[in-house]
């Protein structure tokens, strides 16, 4: 399949790429393009211009700084997914880029990118929801930040401006008592979650939950985060009863719709099962 | 639609061409420098047949822009066998039935060659977990798995050994 034509810019610097989104109304950032060239082969979007940032320097990093691990918007699934960094300290994170698609897709596939999309079905939403991220967009009068909890507006729309470039996702850096999991159920590789589950929770030395952040993929018009779930582990031991009980609120928050990936039922019997499974591995974690 | 003179080295061969903004990666390949050992399969980031090796990562060539390739390193199949000798991910394929019809072959040959040179003593299930991107409609990976292995040990083998002094 041949993209509709477009005009095709590969800037080497951001206030250059800023300056072509702002005199190009009809433009699309062009990030690790495995959302948007299969959207341009499908005919589901047309852009007038592409605006490559591939070739746009300091984009690609992962740093621990001021209580934030930072991450660059370009930085690549694949690069996630070998981080010794990631995989140590941030395990929601590292299970979470390497359920994505499949490796050959994750050598180029993007975080920024995966987050930009706003695919309900993509994985690091519910992901970043857990972890209480926030996020920065680059636009033409400067920097601002955005909650995560802010970003996500509808399927496929997020609050950043057409002039406006994702360019770092902070998540709060890890502190003792800290455990994550991302657990999906796929058909097979490289399809999107049937249902999946993230989870990120503090346990202090008493074994009392301190915080706890719960949000499903594909299970709704956007990511769902599961606030009433997060509040029946807060200030609670952890043990098998509260952890049921958060199950059970994460599975009447999920919103699925029955599908060639299953029933509606089934799917919410998975969150249920896949929240109680990665609860028990977040605590293990968390303990470690 | 804008046109872009691009510059890349193909199998170790700088190449020059001039390319409208819309043309895929695979059809540079194929249809602009006729090497057409990288296959078209379902052309929508699925199947792992028009896989490449773009600066040393093996990726999914239908889904990549030609113009993105400027400056780039990308290696296809016909750059493996080196001097007349089969790479050793070839002769393990061909030693031990690692294919069928062969359509999915070329992709599986790059994408086993990228892995098997940052991981030189794989399990089954590394192997497994590599290669699943790119889909074998026919040998139900059996063999595949065995020639990966079969060209690992070969690799490992040849790493061993002193160069040999002329």
């Amino acid at each position: 399949m041949i993209p509709p034509a477009f005009d095709y810019a590969a800037p080497t610097s951001l206030s250059d790429a800023l300056a072509l989104l702002s005199q190009n109304p009809e433009a699309k950032v062009l990030a690790g393009g495995h959302s948007l060239i299969p959207a341009l082969k499908f005919r589901m979007a047309s852009p007038a211009l592409l605006v490559d940032i591939n070739k746009v320097a300091g984009l690609a990093y992962l740093r621990e700084a001021g209580g934030w691990l930072a991450i660059g918007a370009m930085t690549r699934e694949a690069d996630l997914d070998r981080s010794a960094l990631v995989r140590e300290k941030y395990p929601l994170l590292a299970d979470t880029a390497r359920m994505i698609a499949d490796p050959l897709v994750r050598n180029l596939a993007t975080i920024g990118g995966n987050l930009a999309h706003a695919d309900p079905a993509n994985d690091h939403p519910a992901t970043m929801l857990a972890y209480r991220a926030e996020v920065t967009a680059q636009g033409p009068a400067g920097a601002r930040t955005i909650p995560i909890a802010d970003f996500f507006t509808g399927p496929f729309t997020t609050s950043l401006a057409a002039n406006e470039i994702l360019t770092e996702i902070r998540l709060p850096a890890r502190r003792a008592g800290d455990g994550g999991c991302y657990l999906k159920i796929e058909r097979k590789v490289g399809d999107y979650a049937t249902a999946a589950v993230a989870v990120q929770i503090n346990v202090n030395a008493a074994g009392v939950c301190t915080s706890a952040g719960l949000a499903l993929t594909n299970l709704g018009l956007t990511a769902i985060r599961c606030a009433a779930a997060e509040a029946a582990l807060v200030g609670q031991p952890l043990d098998e009863a509260a952890i049921k009980a958060a199950a059970q609120r994460a599975a009447q928050a999920a919103e699925p719709v029955s599908d060639y990936r299953g029933s509606e039922a089934y799917k919410r019997s998975l969150v249920t099962t896949l929240t109680v499974r990665a609860l028990r591995t977040a605590l293990e974690r968390a303990r470690r | 639609m804008s046109t872009h003179h691009i510059k890349l080295t193909l199998n170790g061969e700088t190449k020059e061409a001039d390319v409208p903004a819309r043309l895929l990666l695979v059809h540079l390949i194929r249809e602009v420098f006729n090497l057409t050992g990288t296959h078209i399969g379902c052309d929508t980031t699925s199947c792992g047949a028009c896989t490449v090796i773009l600066n040393g990562r093996p990726v999914k060539a239908c889904t990549v822009l030609a113009v993105q390739a400027d400056g780039a390193a990308v290696q296809t199949v016909e750059g493996l066998a080196q001097g007349g000798q089969l790479h050793p991910i070839q002769e393990g394929f061909h030693q031990c039935h690692g294919l069928q019809c062969g359509f999915c072959t070329p992709g599986m040959l790059l994408t086993s060659a990228a892995f098997l040179a940052e991981h030189p003593n794989p399990s089954d299930d590394e192997i497994r977990w590599a290669i699943s991107g790119n889909l074998c409609r026919c040998t139900g990976y059996m063999n595949i798995v065995k020639a990966v292995q079969y060209a690992a040990e070969k690799m490992r083998a040849a790493s061993a050994q002193p160069a040999a002094a002329d």
